[in-house]
């Protein structure tokens, strides 16, 4: 029970920060708006997405270091599919794309499990395989997006029954992010296989021993990592118009959200949604720093500063927890 | 019959092979250092003489260095990603006060957020017990954006090259590259530190059981702070080596080295997680990155392709030997 709160509070208060960090964006902007909220969450999307990959792979107990070459990779192999074609070509595009993501991810896993390396090492590897790969099928940014995929994360829905101010509020980005990432964790979250996915980053050896299969199990959750990391390259594609096969600084902002996110880097602890949430705040506090009008480069430090010290307080919030004498 | 009686005698060969292996595990990275400079030897015929090898050393020693504070936080199941950042701005540092400052007082101005880094990573990863990844990168990410701002502030005076970190990058002394000056006490140093004094002994300590190392008594953020400190003081000196090296201030300029340190110190035989692995492979490690590096770009593959096999090699080596160290 009480872990339960204390699981729920840390969400519980990053949601506050959310919404403080709202008011003080008001404060600064008074004309901060709707279409602002829209940009701000089409500039999400992809951070969001990449974020849902690394939480998934630090639930079960590992870490991908390759989700910001994955969703290069992916984002470039869509944008030089669709350089040129048809527009109803692209509806064979986006299921290609998601399945080389989720065929990508398992190899991540069956690479861990086939070979014993340390995560981290295969990852770190397959980062460059991935890297190079994307070089090899665009040498520079460019290709092309579908038009009707590119209105899909502009503009807002309009939700029947909501008056004409209220939809403006309701960006396509806020709701592709929410379909999307509901469609695979909720299902996920509720089966067996959702709950072997926290057996195993709890604790691998009692959950080989109640029978857990903790080689398939792991290489689903790096499977999904895939997945969601190719749904992040898609957007990426479909925000921007074109592919970059440099990955961005997608790596770091996803550890730094998951780990804001309460989610525990040993594994088996936390949820999607704290993560999420904590990448709009990571996203709206530098938005803050642009409305004041603060040097790009102060804003990088100011971010880093924040991100260590969420960091250090989560630890520290987490050892006074643990009973006295225990260790990590 | 015959099958019968060879067949027991063939195995316990390969058992015994693999046991002289496992008990000596730098005789496997030596052979295979050796077969990519075979290699390179027959698709170059003559590439291999002793230019090649005063250039091959001269590039392995800054890596190897990386390495070896890879290989120390390592050791107590940390990592240190914030190396290619300490380096950077100690290089840059040093190139843009040396116009007007006082060697002595450029070097000691070089080796202040050196040590500053250190600190902080150490006080939160020993203090704070944050992750060591995460605690690293967010470190990394506030030098970088600090070496930003302060570019601003010294674009008008220009930068140059000490003449003195240029002999010591680039000079050769009766075929000796003048960087060994540097490398071979550091190296020694480094070993004799961790195989013969009480600080040595209680990283390989902390890294293998960390709660029985402090109910020992052992002081554990302190181990850890000073480990951190001396890992980014030996970045920052590599810093300087490199410029000399490389001759081109920048502010990414170290950045490439981090992962392959990275790959060093796990291909040397380093557990990642701690307790496990010693520098002497690290530097084997080091050299064989140099060398594969060097055979990729005489194959005149595309640089995605390099990266692509430079992932899967990695990969390879440490797998076959984990195979080989772990299966006793």
């Amino acid at each position: 029970m009480t872990r339960f709160l204390r699981n729920q509070g840390w969400v519980a208060g990053l949601f506050a920060l959310l919404i403080f960090l709202f008011v003080v964006t008001k404060l600064i902007q008074p004309g901060y708006g709707s279409g602002d909220f829209g940009s701000l969450a089409r500039a999400v999307l992809p951070y969001a997405f990449a974020v849902a990959a690394q939480t998934v792979v630090v639930i079960a107990g590992g870490i991908d270091l390759s989700v910001a070459a994955m969703m290069a990779l992916t984002s470039v192999t869509a944008a030089s599919m669709m350089n040129g074609a048809s527009e109803e070509y692209a509806l064979f595009v986006v299921p290609f794309v998601l399945a080389m993501g989720l065929v990508l991810g398992a190899l991540n896993g069956v690479l861990i499990v086939v070979t014993r390396v340390p995560d981290i090492v295969v990852t770190l590897a397959m980062l460059f395989v991935l890297q190079g790969a994307a070089l090899l099928v665009l040498g520079a940014p460019g290709g092309a997006t579908a038009e009707w995929l590119k209105a899909s994360v502009i503009g807002t829905v309009s939700v029947p029954g909501l008056p004409d101010w209220a939809d403006a509020w309701v960006p396509k980005a806020l709701v592709l992010l929410i379909v999307c990432l509901c469609i695979v964790w909720i299902p996920l979250r509720r089966s067996r296989l959702g709950l072997s996915i926290y057996a195993i980053g709890s604790n691998e050896l009692a959950a080989f021993r109640s029978g857990v299969p903790v080689a398939r199990t792991r290489i689903i959750a790096y499977a999904l990592s895939g997945l969601f990391a190719a749904l992040g390259g898609l957007s990426l594609t479909i925000s921007t118009g074109i592919g970059a096969p440099i990955p961005g600084p997608y790596l770091l902002a996803s550890v730094a959200a998951v780990v804001l996110g309460g989610v525990a880097l040993g594994g088996g602890k936390g949820g999607l949604l704290g993560p999420i949430i904590a990448v709009f705040v990571l996203r709206l506090v530098r938005t803050d720093l642009t409305l004041l009008a603060i040097d790009p480069n102060v804003t990088a430090i100011i971010e880093g500063l924040i991100m260590v010290a969420v960091v250090m307080f989560g630890a520290f919030i987490t050892m006074r927890s643990r009973p006295a004498g225990a260790t990590p | 019959m015959t099958d019968i009686a060879t067949m027991p005698r063939s195995v316990s060969f390969g058992r015994r092979l693999k046991r002289f292996m496992a008990d000596r595990p730098l005789i496997p990275l030596v052979i295979l250092l050796i077969i990519l400079v075979v290699i390179l030897q027959i698709l170059r015929p003559g590439i291999v003489n002793e230019r090649w090898l005063a250039n091959t050393a001269k590039f392995a020693i800054p890596l190897a260095i990386l390495a070896g504070c890879q290989t120390m936080t390592m050791l107590t199941g940390g990592i240190d990603l914030s190396v290619g950042t300490v380096a950077t701005m100690s290089a840059f540092i040093m190139a843009t006060q040396i116009v007007n400052q006082d060697p002595a007082v450029a070097f000691l101005l070089a080796m202040l957020p050196a040590v500053l880094i250190g600190l902080v990573n150490g006080i939160g990863v020993g203090v704070f017990r944050v992750h060591p990844l995460i605690m690293t990168l967010g470190t990394s990410l506030i030098g970088t954006g600090f070496l930003q701002v302060y570019q601003r502030t010294v674009i008008a005076s220009g930068a140059k090259i000490p003449d003195f970190l240029n002999w010591l990058g680039t000079g050769v002394t009766y075929g000796f590259p003048n960087a060994l000056l540097l490398f071979v006490p550091v190296a020694v140093l480094i070993v004799l530190m961790l195989n013969r004094t009480g600080f040595g002994r209680l990283l390989y300590a902390v890294g293998d059981n960390e709660r029985a190392a402090r109910l020992s008594g052992v002081r554990y953020w302190q181990v850890i702070v000073a480990l951190y400190i001396l890992s980014s003081l030996l970045a920052g000196i590599t810093g300087l080596l490199y410029i000399g090296l490389i001759k081109a201030p920048s502010l990414s300029l170290a950045e490439p080295l981090v992962l392959p340190s990275v790959a060093a110190a796990v291909i040397g035989g380093t557990s990642i997680f701690g307790g496990r692995g010693g520098y002497t492979g690290t530097i084997i490690g080091a050299l064989i990155l140099t060398v594969l590096t060097t055979l990729l770009t005489i194959l005149q593959m595309p640089e995605g392709g390099r990266r692509i096999l430079f992932g899967f090699i990695v990969l390879f080596v440490t797998a076959a030997y984990l195979r080989i160290v772990e299966d006793r």
